[in-house]
């Protein structure tokens, strides 16, 4: 038995990134969806850079951000859920 | 109603991995009657290549053993990390980070198919954003990133850069040009062997049909990435002449290095006798060094997903105590691995980064990524474990992941050892549940 997959029935959702209110496709990624909403920064490195993802399979660590209050979610494994807030690191 | 999600749960064959490899051993297993468990980090099964939104149909490769899996009796666990394993009780004690909380599976044997992950080589400005790996520039596109009208580099080495090159033109991107650092004839030379294999070479004319008028370029890659706070542009060269290219994204890496870090925590010999990344050292039944742990797919050396699906059958069925090696089906299976380890070798030898490559990077351009450490702060007569100490470098949320590879590439150094937790995970799941 396998469980139930994230999701996906066809209808558009809104999600909040840093207060901000993003319409998303339903069966994204929280990587895609940034990326279509233009935010390309999802946190600055110990330096202070900005970084965005690199790896976008859940091993480089560069996309976490923090969704729903828990911290270090990496957006490239993280299914979009309608009214998911985010706060990114930027 | 669904079901409470469970924190401890005893099965006879836990696979890790939801790529070729491990589908195709979790169908083995559950099919021969294995009380069988299928782990995998992702939003969806299918690893790298087979990534498709949830959804959305699956590539067709995968379809008939995605519905094959359905009907298997196979219990499937996504976006479930793996961060312990153990000996335990004449089995396996494995400890995961299911969407934040805590699982326990007490196995009788394990198949592991944790994959492969992209090489990356520093290069002045690698940091930027908008700069992924080439698998990375894919998934993201799969994941459902909207490329269309985006200017789009691909630069690196390996046989993944024709396919993404692709998707991408596909999904109405504008691919610039394909920067492929491996040289002219050993391209020709690896595309000659795969006549042998006609399927390949009729993959790769399609592909090149597939984005006309790209050009495709041997013996050059990428010398810089530009930009203030992204890529704008990046400078390619192909060791004497240089030129730049306006961009959007830029999709960069070195082909791919099995993610060995479960497999070498539970003490898994490697397959060092071959050149380039090693894998993990199997025999014929798949099954590892360590009594009871079997691995499959790239994770034993990067030879693609028809190897990988056969040695997930292989090791699937004999994790489940069904493997006949004198049957004609285990034959055809051998057979399979044996060309896929032909093609492994083939693949190592043709796109093998070349030297230029460790001289790319800068005394000012980072290694380590997770700490900010740049080149010229390491020593290249340490070990790992003194970068590590003296640096931070490869003590960030990776663990060396990505920088580990490129200082091997860079400086010979070979990988430092591995400690649990094998991912970051929250204290609380660290501890086992009479102890909370």
């Amino acid at each position: 038995m396998t469980e139930p997959a994230p999701l996906s029935t066809g209808e558009t959702f809104e999600i909040t990134v840093d207060g901000r209110r993003l319409r998303v496709e339903p069966g994204a990624t929280l990587a895609a969806a940034l990326w279509n909403a233009g935010i390309f920064h999802l946190r600055r490195s110990a330096g202070g850079s900005p970084r965005g993802a690199l790896c976008a399979m859940g091993i480089c660590y560069e996309c976490r951000v923090t969704v729903d209050g828990a911290p270090h979610r990496r957006a490239c494994l993280e299914p979009c859920r309608p009214g998911m807030e985010v706060s990114t690191g930027a | 109603m669904p079901e409470p999600a469970p924190s401890l749960l005893k099965v006879e064959v836990a696979v890790v991995g939801g790529g070729p490899a491990g589908i195709a051993a979790a169908c083995r297993a559950a099919e021969a009657g294995a009380a069988t468990l299928l782990l995998d980090e992702g939003v969806n099964l299918g690893g790298q290549i087979d990534r498709h939104r949830p959804g959305s149909p699956p590539p067709e490769a995968a379809r008939p053993w995605l519905e094959r899996l359905a009907r298997s009796g196979a219990r499937v666990f996504g976006q479930t990390s793996c961060f312990d394993a153990q000996p335990s009780a004449g089995g396996f004690a494995l400890v995961a980070d299911r969407q934040g909380a805590r699982l326990e599976v007490r196995a009788g044997r394990l198949v592991l198919a944790t994959g492969a992950r992209e090489l990356f080589l520093p290069f002045p400005g690698w940091t930027l954003p908008n700069v992924l790996g080439v698998g990375g520039a894919q998934a993201l596109l799969k994941s459902g990133a909207e490329m269309r009208g985006k200017r789009v580099v691909i630069a690196g080495s390996g046989p993944l850069l024709l396919p993404v090159a692709a998707a991408f033109a596909k999904a109405g991107g504008e691919v610039l040009l394909v920067a492929e650092q491996a040289r002219r004839r050993d391209l020709a030379r690896f595309a000659l062997a795969a006549l042998g294999q006609p399927a390949k070479l009729w993959e790769g004319v399609r592909y090149r049909a597939a984005f006309g008028g790209t050009p495709y370029l041997p013996s050059t890659w990428v010398k810089e990435a530009r930009g203030r706070s992204q890529i704008e542009s990046v400078v390619l060269t192909d060791g004497s002449s240089d030129f730049e290219v306006e961009c959007d994204l830029l999709a960069a890496a070195f082909g791919l290095v099995p993610n060995l870090e479960l497999a070498r925590h539970l003490g898994c010999p490697l397959d060092r006798r071959a050149p380039g990344s090693p894998g993990v050292r199997v025999d014929a039944r798949q099954e590892t060094g360590v009594p009871g742990v079997f691995a499959a797919g790239e994770l034993c050396g990067v030879a693609g997903a028809d190897t990988a699906r056969a040695e997930g059958e292989i090791a699937g069925l004999a994790a489940a105590g069904a493997w006949d090696g004198a049957s004609p089906e285990a034959l055809a299976l051998a057979r399979a691995r044996e060309r896929g380890r032909k093609l492994a070798v083939a693949l190592e030898r043709t796109f093998r980064p070349r030297p230029e490559l460790r001289h790319l990077a800068g005394p000012e351009t980072l290694v380590c990524r997770c700490e900010d450490v740049p080149l010229g702060r390491i020593d290249p007569a340490w070990t790992p474990r003194q970068a590590k100490l003296y640096t931070r470098a490869g003590m960030g949320p990776c663990q060396g992941r990505v920088c580990g590879p490129a200082l091997s590439f860079l400086f010979g150094w070979r990988e430092d050892s591995v400690r649990s937790p094998l991912q970051p995970t929250s204290l609380r799941n660290l501890l086992s549940p009479e102890d909370r």
